[in-house]
């Protein structure tokens, strides 16, 4: 068993690197956008959450999902739910024939508040269910096919199955789920309008800082002893499972934790944006929520914030001029995350930058940067049996 | 649900259904077998798969335009010309995007995926430029056209029949070619074993790059026959793609026989229970039950054994 030669979690290192971010979060963009836009970095950095889950989940672990989506959205509705609750009142619906619930319920003909959208009445409910729904989706399917040793490309397909069905579901069940539109028309929290430029703000710190929240789990998860067998896993799954460990039972944990924080991400969309629908769930935003982690680097838990950001930032300002271009960017992007720089905006900065940087601040702290510490040799991150030579 | 129908009614809607789910079989066997060779004897995973197929049915689209426009007293038998075409358009452009790309991926199945869903984008906003973001069809020629009256209640379509000879023709060739061909013997040997098989002297690369290029054609031949029964649009193939990979998944990757099975029962599945059901109700029910048998099954209906 290896000795830790530290007692905290973070390494000096890291706490620089949180401390930038949480100082571009919280001081430079505030201060350098204007509100509509800060409402941008806002809803870009509840990808983040995906990403960050991501990071975790297939970066360490080597397990990748593409259905990622489906927390993201779990969590989203949950939410959207609550809110849709609380803006149909009795007296706010009273044109309904039945007056009291959600107007699209009305519209399908449904007389009576579903059973399943009972628990929704209450703020800690929901809140609980953000995060406990979709990490007891991600126990079922995890516990049923790492249990099986499914993994690597049939568990990326089963995923986007997983994704397909639920888009499926809930275009097709309208009048439980709002349909294809989803549901609209939200509020206030609590009394509390969310849809005011002073509670964007707000609301805009209170993502941040769960964001942060969720970072340093994220690290503690890493430097953790769980970190390092979900590393060893990945790089020789056999070994650590003849060593006596349940592989498995790893896997579902990661795959568990990166559920739940997609969910707060998907959550904290609902409370910003103001709606939530079924085009945030499916196949297509599930993989795009891959990219941002591949191009921050999948090994990098800050540089999934940053990847998140930069592509979302491409993508809003690419649309905006030239929407032709968009498609052919990011499938551009998708290749050339492959096969140039596998290991992303943080890859390229170890190799780059952080070799420069050292001798500034005294070597030691940048030297030993993080785990891909040997640029040059050929990164193998998705766990692929290393075939004989060729 | 059956208690509003009679019993001569029930027989028939489920021969209609069942026909109907046959069309779902030829073109889910059709898209299948280009991404089971592909995924099964490669390993690797082409999300561009239904990127490719559409280039087919813009091929025959085309070709069709031509006859149409400059030699239409052959209008009868373009689609055969057309198919032929579309089997090379794709498979050169599967070749050259093997060589570009997915060899240097081979390693990496994981990143295959991205990479080729990245490919998949770029070739719909292609084909958008291009070809416009319009759905096309094409003309079917008369002798397509029409139905034969099998009973009173059920009939079928004659392009759904043309279909399925079509799917079992193709079939019927990649099965000669993969067990009775010495090419087929090859790509046989390297996906059991690539180190051997390179050591008795059989050029890996080279067919690992004509087994890409089959499957890309495969899928062109796909589309084409996909014009027969549905129009085309930039967009199209990415909405089979998840459903042709769970044929091949369920069906067990490595074989051809456990890709059409597992086809014939998805397709089958689907469209029968489509008729009772709405119809993403029967679609929710189909994948939830394939993604349940996978996760009890997880190597599918049929396994053919390797030492490893």
């Amino acid at each position: 068993m290896i000795k830790s030669d530290r007692t905290f979690f973070l390494r000096p290192q890291d706490m620089i690197g949180i401390a930038i971010l949480a100082f571009l979060l919280i001081v430079i963009l505030p201060l350098s956008l204007d509100n509509f836009r800060l409402q941008f970095v806002g809803k870009y950095l509840t990808y983040a959450f995906v990403a960050l889950g991501l990071v975790l989940c297939w970066g360490y672990a080597g397990i990748l999902s593409l259905g990622q989506g489906v927390f993201f959205g779990l969590g989203g509705y949950c939410m959207a739910m609550f809110l849709k609750l609380e803006s149909s009142s009795v007296e706010a619906t009273k044109i309904q024939t039945t007056p009291g619930i959600p107007d699209f319920m009305d519209w399908n003909q449904i007389t009576e508040l579903p059973y399943m959208w009972q628990p929704f009445n209450s703020l800690t409910l929901t809140i609980i269910a953000v995060i406990l729904v979709p990490a007891l989706f991600a126990f079922i399917v995890g516990f049923a096919m790492f249990k099986r040793r499914v993994g690597g490309v049939y568990f990326a397909i089963i995923t986007q199955a997983l994704a397909a069905i639920m888009t499926i579901l809930i275009i097709g069940q309208q009048g439980y789920t709002g349909g294809i539109n989803g549901i609209t028309d939200l509020r206030t929290l609590n009394g509390w309008d969310i849809r005011s430029d002073s509670a964007k703000t707000i609301l805009y710190f209170v993502c941040v800082a769960l964001l942060l929240a969720c970072i340093l789990i994220a690290y503690f998860v890493k430097s953790s002893k769980l970190g390092r067998i979900l590393v060893a896993m990945r790089d020789k799954e056999d070994r650590v499972r003849f060593s006596g460990y349940d592989v498995a039972n790893f896997k579902v944990f990661v795959f568990c934790l990166a559920a739940s924080l997609s969910a707060i991400g998907g959550a904290m969309f609902t409370l910003q944006v103001g709606f939530m629908s079924p085009s945030f769930v499916g196949i297509v935003p599930s993989i795009e929520m891959v990219i941002y982690a591949a191009v921050g680097g999948r090994l990098s838990i800050l540089g999934a914030i940053y990847g998140t950001l930069l592509v979302n930032w491409a993508k809003t300002s690419f649309s905006e001029s030239f929407p032709e271009l968009w498609l052919f960017g990011l499938g551009g992007l998708f290749i050339a995350v492959v096969l140039i720089f596998p290991n992303g905006i943080a890859g390229l900065w170890q190799t780059y930058i952080a070799p420069r940087l050292g001798p500034l601040f005294g070597g030691a702290a940048t030297r030993r940067a993080s785990p891909p510490a040997t640029p040059p040799a050929p990164p193998s991150p998705s766990a692929a049996a290393p075939a004989a030579a060729e | 649900m059956f208690a509003d129908y009679s019993l001569a009614e029930l027989g028939s809607i489920f021969v209609m259904q069942g026909f109907a789910g046959l069309i779902l079989f030829s073109v889910f066997v059709l898209m299948a077998l280009g991404l089971a060779i592909i995924f099964g004897q490669m390993g690797v995973i082409n999300m561009a798969h239904g990127e490719f197929m559409i280039l087919g049915a813009y091929v025959t689209y085309f070709t069709s335009q031509f006859f149409l426009n400059y030699i239409p007293s052959l209008f009868g038998a373009y689609f055969f010309l057309a198919m032929i075409l579309a089997f090379f358009a794709a498979g050169a452009l599967g070749m050259a995007v093997e060589w570009l790309m997915i060899r240097r991926l081979y390693k990496r199945p994981l990143d295959t995926l991205l990479a080729t869903w990245g490919l998949s984008l770029i070739l719909q906003q292609l084909y958008r430029t291009v070809f416009g973001p319009r759905e096309v069809g094409v003309e079917l020629p008369n002798w397509m056209m029409g139905s034969l009256p099998v009973s009173e209640m059920v009939e079928v379509q004659i392009n759904g029949l043309f279909v399925m000879a079509l799917t079992i023709a193709i079939t019927v060739a990649v099965a000669l070619l993969m067990y009775k061909s010495s090419w087929g013997k090859q790509v046989r040997a390297v996906v059991q074993n690539r180190v051997m098989a390179g050591a008795v002297g059989i050029d890996t690369e080279k067919v690992d790059r004509y087994t890409f290029g089959l499957g890309c054609g495969i899928a062109g031949v796909a589309g084409s026959a996909f014009t027969m029964i549905g129009s085309t649009g930039p967009t199209s193939g990415q909405l089979y793609i998840v459903d042709t990979f769970l044929v091949v998944v369920f069906g067990g990757a490595q074989s051809l026989l456990g890709t059409i099975a597992s086809a014939f029962t998805i397709s089958q599945a689907q469209s029968t229970m489509e008729f009772f059901l709405s119809g993403s109700m029967a679609k929710v029910l189909t994948l939830l039950g394939v993604v349940i048998i996978l996760m009890l099954r997880p190597q599918g209906l049929f396994v053919i054994k390797v030492r490893r």
